[in-house]
């Protein structure tokens, strides 16, 4: 099931796809970051398109020997990408963990894209994925009709990328249950795929690797096997360091949202997507930003990602029913939504965070009001 | 070696650095001095043949303190890992001539004590000396960026040369560049004219040399108190050294920090110069000592400016054989292994790959601390940076605990705890002695302060009695006191917190309540972080112990607990023992206001989470929190901030209403209300009035029957409406829900004083007789069933119970 299958999905115009593969928006970044490797003779690892070190820049982002600029596609620490990369490079399986809204399934992407030019050999973990989607299934019309044979298999997408010697993801690795996760243990360590109707198996070719994806809040879905787990190495990717930072992330990709979603034009509102960031920050690592107040920490995860999700929310609110300027009534019901998951325990924590912090703040009036408001 | 010339050879090292550490030991057995010189306080020389002791184990720690304010101190610390205590080994174990080169204590203490200014004692034990080994400047001065440059340049210019490189971990820059290039250069030297003293440790020494001629002229130390500071520090160097040459020493080494190398090679300045330079500096009588280190307190991580961030790090570097980053995966898994954590060898093979895939991504010939760590984290912990924080703890830092020899001269946390005592007249004893104060006296007080301090510091000289005298007043405290010696030894262990008996217990507190304190010299079982009641009694015990500082600290720590607990009745244990210790406070003139600032917020965090907490509570769970309801109630009260009382009053109010609260708790709020106007006696009545109505069963309205009416059953005696509901409710019970709800009953009316009781009987009798009727005793005409003969003599009692003996006479 690789994208050859589908010709449609390639046939259109890029500019009419909702979301085009990495590999195909940022196209000219990664054509420019394997003409530098070849001008300065890096080492590239097997089947590789770039060296590790043309990786580590596509996602953090840069400038080539020719001058052009590599957009930086993730926000964070450089040493978390270094391993990373460290790790495709031994073999070793890759493991991003993290909360939800951390950009995970977005590092995976990328990774896969860079270093071997191909993001789409995706298995998506249900608690329904099967066995097949793995290891591989069978067109059972040219079963019945021809018996087994190496043209009625159809391969999965982690059989294709070990054939061809490239990256497959598998994202929500702890989702999928057990017993299919331990059809990966044979893939990892031995590089081998059987098929036993055959009498064959599919060896890894060189530039095989797995890059998976599992949150780490709900651990106790199917909670991987020490004999999996060792197989991994694991990169904790966290919720992002700084406050500048995050509002850099939210804004961009509220930006980016609106435009993709077609809401009317809403002034850039960096007051009150700094002001949601700053409470998202607070609550989330409980304490003020001046450290001077600790605080409870509520239930949900409160990630970039919700963050975002509140102030797109307030921007379509306002847009569409307000005076098309972001105000502290259009994020407030979004922010409470947000934090008040637990009705009894998080509301307690929101009550002392209204009137410890925000009730006693500068300038955040008509925030306390609009909270107070919508908390009833 | 056939040197009739006499020479020199300078080594510069990094302090603390495993690398040079190494070098050292070899250029030292290569060169086979007569004479060593090592940068450190030059008046330490008659202490440092302890040394050799076989009891000495570093990490230990030379501490030069003011005799007379054993508060002024500085301490040097080594490892064995230091370059400097190789030297001193060195020159012990071969019986060389051995001695220290820079400013005396007595100079840099005197100097620190005029820059300082005369400080309160007990500060400056927290600001240790800010270069392990001379400059005594405690602050490296303006938070410049170029300043902390040129600050980093004297105190770790190897870091600074490594961190230019692009490696993070000068340790490993020192082998990877400095060793093996150095090794390279003297390999292709040609022989040097002063015949066999080409070594390959040397050529690293030269490299170093070189190089930090290049920094001092490129980061010049700012004119300046600094620069006089450093140029008497070389000069007195200089001075050690041309008197060593005076005394016939022929094969000198120096071993010094690679900064002051170029100070003491090349063109020296006339010693008539230098001698210029160090006429008339301050000194002051000074006691030199060694006291046992640790490796936390090496580590940066601890406060210590001057110290190394990966002490055990560096232990390893040193003391590993070959294979470094083989064995230091191999220890790490067996870190983890202890803690039931599942780490096979695989994990092990692969962490070590990862190491160094991760080196050779980062262009680094070889694995770093920053390496060992990322792959200790992806590999071993699994991502999980708990327990990479165990790691951490355990072996980059290390627990390692250093010895001194019995006979090292006395700690000066000892020599302060003497003072003070023989100032307040109070005589090491070794029999049991009782000490009554009088906290009204000054010297009673201090004596109090004292022996308050020193059970903070585990010093149990005094133990609190609890005396006869103690119940007649807050101002009497009676002791008993008993000198032992294992009391030395334990002023020994203290003496890590600090150098005065006051700054030893604040900082001793403060890591108590930090959950810090189980050093390897302290007690077991310490460690774990108090409960937020625990924190309160250790605030109080600091107001008792007269430290302000570490009060501070500690209500930072109770509030950030404070936030953190989930548990509402946590909180409304605290506030009372605060609120209290704020009036207290008051008593001894300290200042409150920051204990006021914490009771406020513990209001706050109490109010919004009482609504959540008294939701479905069993009668247990009920009674239990309208202890704390009312002892939060008294400490407002207490407190008497009016827009507190508002907020309290406001969530209590929020109570009343609710119809999944246990009586018990709305029967109390509703009383508190009413005692405090929030609530008028014709609503309370009326509540009352409805909560026992036919709505609820009779225990529900015995227990907020029971809540009304706690604290004091005046209330009835004025009131005779709510006594006619009460009356009427009693009445009105059937047999079976009398059965019930007597004992419920009798315990609401068996709090109240006696008098009381007779009171409110006495109204009872002058109510109207109600529709009911046939309730008065004796009566008979509800009792049909009655024998008047066999019930007298039961009546006979209840009524004397009662107090009612009169009617029925």
């Amino acid at each position: 099931m690789t994208t050859t299958d589908l010709p449609a999905g390639d046939a259109r115009p890029q500019a009419a796809l909702l979301r085009p593969h990495a590999e195909q928006q940022f196209a000219a970044e990664l054509a420019a970051l394997a003409a530098q490797d070849a001008a300065q003779g890096s080492a590239r690892p097997p089947s590789w398109v770039l060296s590790p070190g043309a990786v580590v820049t596509y996602l953090l982002g840069g400038t080539t020997a020719d001058g052009t600029v590599v957009t930086p596609k993730y926000v964070g620490p450089r040493r978390l990408v270094e391993v990373a990369v460290a790790t495709l490079a031994t073999d070793r399986a890759l493991l991003l963990l993290g909360v939800p809204g951390t950009a995970k399934t977005w590092v995976s992407e990328h990774l896969a894209a860079a270093v071997s030019g191909d993001s789409t050999l995706l298995v998506q973990g249900t608690s329904g994925t099967a066995e097949e989607s793995i290891r591989y299934g069978w067109n059972y019309a040219r079963l019945l009709a021809e018996g087994p044979s190496p043209a009625a298999i159809v391969a999965s997408p982690v059989m294709t990328a070990m054939a061809d010697g490239r990256i497959a993801r598998v994202e929500e690795l702890t989702r999928i249950p057990s017993d299919v996760q331990d059809a990966l243990i044979t893939i990892l360590s031995e590089k081998t795929l059987p098929v036993p109707e055959l009498g064959t198996e599919v060896q890894a070719a060189k530039g095989f690797n797995v890059i998976a994806t599992a949150n780490n809040r709900d651990r106790g879905v199917n909670e991987l096997s020490s004999a999996l787990r060792r197989r991994f190495n694991t990169v904790v990717l966290p919720l992002p360091a700084g406050e500048d930072e995050e509002v850099e992330i939210v804004s961009r990709r509220v930006e980016q949202l609106g435009r993709a979603l077609e809401l009317p034009e809403v002034p850039a509102a960096m007051e009150e997507i700094r002001r949601v960031v700053t409470v998202f920050r607070e609550l989330r690592s409980g304490v003020t930003a001046d450290g001077r107040t600790t605080l409870k920490s509520p239930s949900g995860t409160l990630s970039t990602a919700e963050a975002i999700s509140v102030v797109t929310h307030g921007l379509a609110l306002s847009a569409h029913f307000g005076d098309g300027v972001l105000r502290a009534h259009d994020v407030a019901a979004g922010i409470l939504g947000a934090v008040v998951q637990d009705p009894v325990a998080d509301r307690t924590v929101w009550t002392e965070y209204l009137e410890a912090v925000v009730r006693e703040r500068a300038g955040w009036g008509d925030f306390y009001r609009a909270c107070r408001e919508v908390s009833g | 070696m056939t040197a009739e010339q006499p020479w020199v050879e300078v080594l510069g090292v990094r302090h603390h650095g495993p690398g040079s550490a190494r070098s050292v030991a070899a250029a030292l057995e290569a060169l086979a001095p007569d004479c060593v010189l090592v940068e450190g306080p030059a008046d330490a020389d008659p202490v440092l043949a302890l040394a050799a002791s076989p009891d000495m184990t570093p990490p230990v720690a030379l501490l030069g303190y003011a005799a007379d304010a054993p508060g002024t101190a500085a301490f040097w610390p080594f490892a064995v890992f230091s370059p400097e205590w190789q030297a001193v080994s060195y020159a012990l174990r071969h019986g060389v001539r051995l001695q220290l080169c820079d400013l005396p204590a007595a100079v840099s203490l005197a100097q620190r004590e005029a820059d300082a200014g005369p400080g309160p004692d007990g500060d400056a034990s927290r600001d240790p000396d800010g270069d392990p080994h001379g400059d005594p400047e405690g602050d490296p001065g303006p938070d410049r960026a170029g300043e902390s440059l040129r600050a980093q340049a004297r105190t770790d210019p190897i870091a600074l040369l490594a961190h230019a490189a692009g490696h993070d971990d000068p340790e490993r820059w020192w082998d990877d560049v400095v060793e093996s290039r150095g090794a390279v250069a003297a390999a292709q030297a040609p022989p040097s004219p002063d015949g066999g003293r080409a070594h390959p440790a040397l050529g690293a020494f030269a490299a170093v040399a070189e190089a930090m001629t290049v920094l001092r002229e490129a980061v010049p130390t700012p004119e300046g108190p600094e620069r006089d500071r450093e140029e008497q520090r070389e000069a007195h160097m200089r001075q050690v050294l041309r008197a060593v040459l005076r005394d016939g020493a022929r094969r000198v080494v120096v071993v010094c920090g690679a900064w002051h190398v170029p100070a003491l090679t090349g063109a020296l300045p006339t010693a008539t110069a230098d001698a210029r330079r160090l006429r008339g500096l301050p000194r002051r009588k000074v006691v030199l000592t060694w006291v046992p280190w640790t490796h936390s307190r090496l580590a940066y991580a601890s406060g210590y400016g001057a110290g190394v961030e990966s002490p055990g790090w560096y232990h390893h570097l040193f003391t590993a054989p070959d294979r470094t980053v083989t064995r230091w995966m191999t220890r790490v898994a067996g870190v983890l292994r202890a803690q039931d954590l599942p780490v096979s060898s695989a994990h092990v093979i692969e962490s070590v790959r990862l190491a160094e895939a991760l080196a050779t991504l980062r262009g680094r010939p070889l694995a770093g601390l920053a390496e060992v760590t990322e792959a200790t984290r992806a590999v071993l912990c699994e991502g999980d940076d708990v327990a990479l924080a165990s790691v951490t703890s355990a072996l980059v830092v290390g627990e390692r605990l250093g010895g001194v020899p019995d006979d090292a001269p006395v700690v000066p946390l000892m020599a302060d705890l003497r003072a003070q005592a023989r100032r307040l007249r109070l005589k090491p004893d070794a029999a049991e002695r009782v000490l009554d104060l009088d906290l009204r006296t000054g010297t009673d007080r201090a004596r109090s302060v004292l022996l308050h301090r020193l059970t903070l510091l585990d010093l149990p000289w005094g133990v609190a009695a609890d005396g006869g005298v103690r119940s007649t007043g807050t101002f009497r405290e009676t002791w008993a006191l008993r000198w032992t010696p294992s009391l030395e030894v334990a002023a020994v262990e203290a003496s890590m917190w600090g150098a005065t008996v006051a700054a030893a217990a604040g900082e001793r507190v403060v890591a108590t309540a930090q959950g810090r304190a189980g050093g390897a010299a302290d007690a077991p079982g310490a460690g774990r972080a108090p409960t937020l009641p625990g924190l309160a009694a250790l605030v109080r015990s600091c107001l008792l112990a007269d430290l302000p500082d570490a009060t501070d600290r500690l209500l930072a720590a109770l509030a950030d607990r404070a936030a953190r607990d989930t548990d509402v009745a946590h909180l409304m244990a605290a506030l009372p023992g605060l609120v209290e210790a704020q009036r207290y406070g008051d008593v001894r003139q300290t200042d409150t206001e920051a204990l006021g600032r914490v009771a406020d917020t513990l209001l706050v965090r109490i109010c919004a989470g009482l609504p959540a907490a008294v939701s479905a509570l069993d009668d247990d769970g009920a009674a239990a929190l309208r202890t704390h309801v009312e002892a939060v109630h008294a400490a407002v009260a207490l407190r008497a901030v009016p827009q507190d009382r508002d907020r309290w009053l406001d969530t209590l109010h929020g109570l009343v209403d609710r119809a999944d609260v246990h009586g018990l708790l709305v029967g109390r709020a509703v009383r508190l209300l009413r005692d405090a106007g929030r609530v008028d006696p014709a609503d309370a009545a009326a509540r009352l009035g409805r909560a026992l109505s036919v709505g609820a069963d009779a225990p529900a309205k015995a227990a907020w029957v029971e809540g009304f009416l706690a604290g004091g059953g005046l209330l009835l005696v004025h009131d005779a409406d709510l006594l006619a509901l009460l009356d009427r409710w009693v009445r009105g019970l059937r047999e079976q829900e009398f059965v019930d709800v007597l004992p419920l009953v009798r315990r609401s009316f068996g709090a109240f004083e006696a008098g009381e009781r007779r009171a409110v009987a006495d109204r009872v009798r002058a109510l109207p007789v109600g529709a009911a009727g046939g309730a008065r005793p004796g009566a008979g005409a509800g009792w049909p069933d009655v024998d008047p003969d066999r019930a007298a003599a039961a009546l006979g009692t209840v009524a004397a119970i009662l107090g009612l003996s009169e009617a029925l006479r």
